[in-house]
């Protein structure tokens, strides 16, 4: 065999760990992140999950989805588990295993959030990834502190979110932990990389992955890459990572840091239901908040 | 070397749980609990007992933190009282249905609104349903002793189950008693190594608690029925061999004193349960046969140890210090549930409700109220009744 038909460098085969046949939508981006993880860590991880649309994926008792171990926990308790399970097993003296809190954003930016704090404060070992539908889609497409300005939701039916969506990523780099990044499920090799350097750094690290759901944003599944794209393209939802005290914005928003550069916003807005209603002052308002979170960034480069 | 020191029911609870050699321990703070953990701390820090502290920022993560430590293989520990142990109520069922074992010790203070953090047991009633092994210590001895046998006992293949042990807050948590403390090597070879049902450590796949439809989830449930029921065979065996090898035995779920030919048994849990005993030694004196029995082990429910030493009294008297609003007390229900099971012809079941929210009661009030009660039977009360006494000085 030439060195050229070696397998590609990946770790893990993700179909050997994330199995075909689970109960998500049509279009979920949650089996996408499922499986850039699993080429990371294969089956030595251990996720802890709390309620959420993932906990109904991954399938019915006595099947299993994914060819990891999984351990189903309360809503608000992702971080605490996961922090239990990283020091049982520093105490057992196994080391080759990781610890994954997985969760949604309601599971994190709500319910979960003080339980995160306090792991990340501690500095935990373990990985904290919220992948972000922006809403509670497991109980029904409800509002979360995560859902962005101006989206229908069934809790905000008429008006649409008069807020904007909460900053986690933010939240987690006021916290000092050794690596916090965001991501998304349209940007899976860069997923990949920020997995692969994370997961040599010992401590808390957070990854927030941006991921539109179909089901509950009101748009086409097969659109569910797209508009995960378009999300930063349009500048809306940015990728970068930060360690070591700086923000290092990755490849594909990079470009964007010229604002002449990104997409109108209303590319990404006019795909999804959920904006259906938007007034052109909201849609004033989303480009005011994206121009600030850039802004942000800068300072922090 | 066994050894012989003065310690509250707080110290003498971290004393036990450091000769179980816990790996991890979770806990946060509120009173009257927190010298547990405080005591436990200054022992991992000092290089005394070799066990990962995580100092969790909330009760629900404090349990939450057990449980997955738990999960993963390690023997673990935390405590907590009233508002704390509602506020983990969520995880306190979690560990339960999983089958997960892990020791807790409730330093009970009644539940607030108003703020208030005199003890009663209605923070401990309140996880009835849990699917936890409940046990209730009287002195500081015992809360000792309890608390070593709920690792044996969580941990016996028959039972699998989390057990909690109780004691009053303030009463026994910081008063100090003598308490005797058995040689380390002895509990070693005694409790052994930590074993539970499953073990999820990453080193293969495996899941635990999927969406699971439910008649597989009856099954689950059902299977914690029957755990409850093993243990009591266990918790017998336990205390027994406990006896043997450190020289006190309880008398497994329930502890008599003076039952034999009593015609009336007054029943209460607890550390009150002394005041009690004070009382009813004054009354034998006085000439009535009357007994007391204490419940140790409130889940699973004793009903028959107490059928045993009940059938054949006149009256009994169910003192609760715990109220369920709208209804009577816990373990007068339970009680009567449980013998109606065995006989159509109740004795005369009293129950009387006091010492809520910490209101003393003492062996003077208990014998005041016996007396009374013993005299209306005596004079022809026909059935039980409830009284909620407000004692006021
Ligand atoms: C303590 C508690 N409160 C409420 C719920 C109901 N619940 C289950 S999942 C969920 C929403 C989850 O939202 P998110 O974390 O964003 O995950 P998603 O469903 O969007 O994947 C809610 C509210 C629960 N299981 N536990
Ligand atoms: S509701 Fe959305 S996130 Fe949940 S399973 Fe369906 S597509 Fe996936
Ligand atoms: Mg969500």
């Amino acid at each position: 065999m030439s060195e050229s038909q070696v397998k590609p460098p990946l770790p893990y085969s993700a179909r050997d760990v994330v199995l075909p046949g689970d109960a998500s939508c049509h279009g979920c981006p949650i089996p996408i992140a499922l499986k850039v993880l699993s080429a990371v860590f294969g089956e030595k991880m251990i996720l802890v999950i709390p309620a959420c649309c993932t906990s109904v994926i991954v399938g019915t008792y006595p099947g299993q989805s994914l060819k990891a171990s999984i351990i189903h926990v309360p809503f608000a308790s992702a971080a605490a588990v996961a922090s239990g399970v990283a020091q049982a097993l520093k105490m057992r003296g196994i080391s080759d295993v990781q610890v994954v809190a997985w969760a949604g954003d309601g599971g994190t930016a709500d319910i979960g959030m003080a339980t995160v704090s306090g792991a990340a404060e501690r500095n935990e070992d373990i990985f904290y990834i919220m992948y972000d539908n922006e809403a509670y889609m497991n109980t029904g497409i409800q509002r979360s502190s995560s859902t962005p300005r101006g989206a229908w939701t069934t809790t905000t039916p008429i008006l649409g979110k008069g807020e904007n969506k909460k900053d986690v990523a933010k939240v987690l780099i006021a916290h000092n932990v050794p690596y916090v990044a965001t991501a998304s499920i349209g940007y899976p090799h860069d997923l990949y990389s920020k997995l692969q350097r994370a997961k040599n750094i010992h401590g808390f690290k957070y990854i927030q992955i941006h991921a539109p759901c179909p089901t509950g944003w009101r748009f086409d599944p097969k659109y569910t890459v797209k508009i995960a794209k378009l999300a930063v393209e349009t500048g809306f939802w940015i990728l970068y990572e930060y360690y070591n005290g700086k923000l290092i914005i990755s490849g594909p928003s990079r470009p964007l840091l010229d604002s002449s550069k990104r997409k109108p916003i209303e590319e990404y807005l006019k795909l999804q239901g959920r904006f259906r209603t938007i007034t052109p002052e909201i849609i004033n308002s989303i480009n005011e908040y994206i121009e600030s979170n850039w802004s942000w960034i800068k300072k922090l480069m | 070397m066994s050894k012989k020191i003065a310690l509250t029911g707080n110290y003498a609870i971290a004393y036990a749980v450091k000769l179980a050699k816990p790996d991890v321990i979770a806990a946060y703070p509120i009173t009257p609990q927190s010298p547990i953990v405080e005591k436990l701390a200054e022992m991992i820090e000092s290089g005394e007992l070799k066990a990962s502290m995580i100092r969790v920022e909330s009760e629900h993560s404090a349990l939450a933190a057990c449980f997955g430590a738990a999960v993963a293989g390690a023997r673990v520990f935390t405590a907590t009282s009233s508002q704390g142990l509602l506020y983990m109520h969520e995880v306190v069922h979690w560990a339960s249905r999983a089958r997960i074992p892990m020791v807790m010790a409730v330093v009970s203070r009644t539940i607030n609104t108003p703020w208030n953090i005199w003890p009663d047991h209605s923070d401990f009633v309140d996880q009835r349903d849990t699917g936890w092994i409940m046990a209730y210590a009287m002195d500081n001895q015992e809360a000792f002793d309890l608390t070593l046998q709920a690792f044996k006992i969580s941990e016996d293949p028959s039972v699998y189950l989390p057990v909690m042990v109780g004691i009053e807050g303030f009463i026994l948590s910081h008063t100090a008693m003598p308490v005797e403390i058995p040689d380390e090597k002895l509990v070693d070879d005694w409790l052994g190594e930590r074993t539970q049902p499953y073990v999820i450590d990453g080193l293969e796949p495996k899941g635990l608690g999927p969406l699971t439809l439910p008649e597989d989830t009856e099954d689950i449930f059902y299977g914690i029925q029957l755990a409850m029921e093993n243990s009591k065979r266990v918790i017998k065996s336990v205390d027994s061999e406990y006896g043997k090898l450190f020289g006190r035995e309880y008398g497994g779920l329930i502890s008599c004193y003076y039952c034999n030919n009593a015609k009336y048994i007054a029943i209460a849990l607890g550390s009150w349960t002394g005041d009690l005993i004070e009382a009813v030694n004054t009354l034998r004196e006085e000439g009535y046969p009357i007994g007391v029995i204490r419940v140790r082990f409130y889940r699973p429910f004793p009903r028959e140890d107490l059928w045993e030493v009940l059938r054949g009294a006149k009256g009994v008297f169910v003192f609760d210090r715990a109220i369920s609003f709208g209804a009577w007390g816990p373990l007068f229900t339970d009680l009567v549930a449980g013998l109606i099971q065995y006989t159509n012809k109740l004795p005369i079941i009293v129950n009387i409700v006091a010492g809520i929210a910490g209101v003393h009661v003492s062996a003077e009030d208990f014998h005041n109220m016996l007396l009374s009660l013993i005299n209306r039977v005596e004079s022809g009360l026909e059935h039980g009744y409830f009284d909620w006494v407000r004692i006021r000085r």
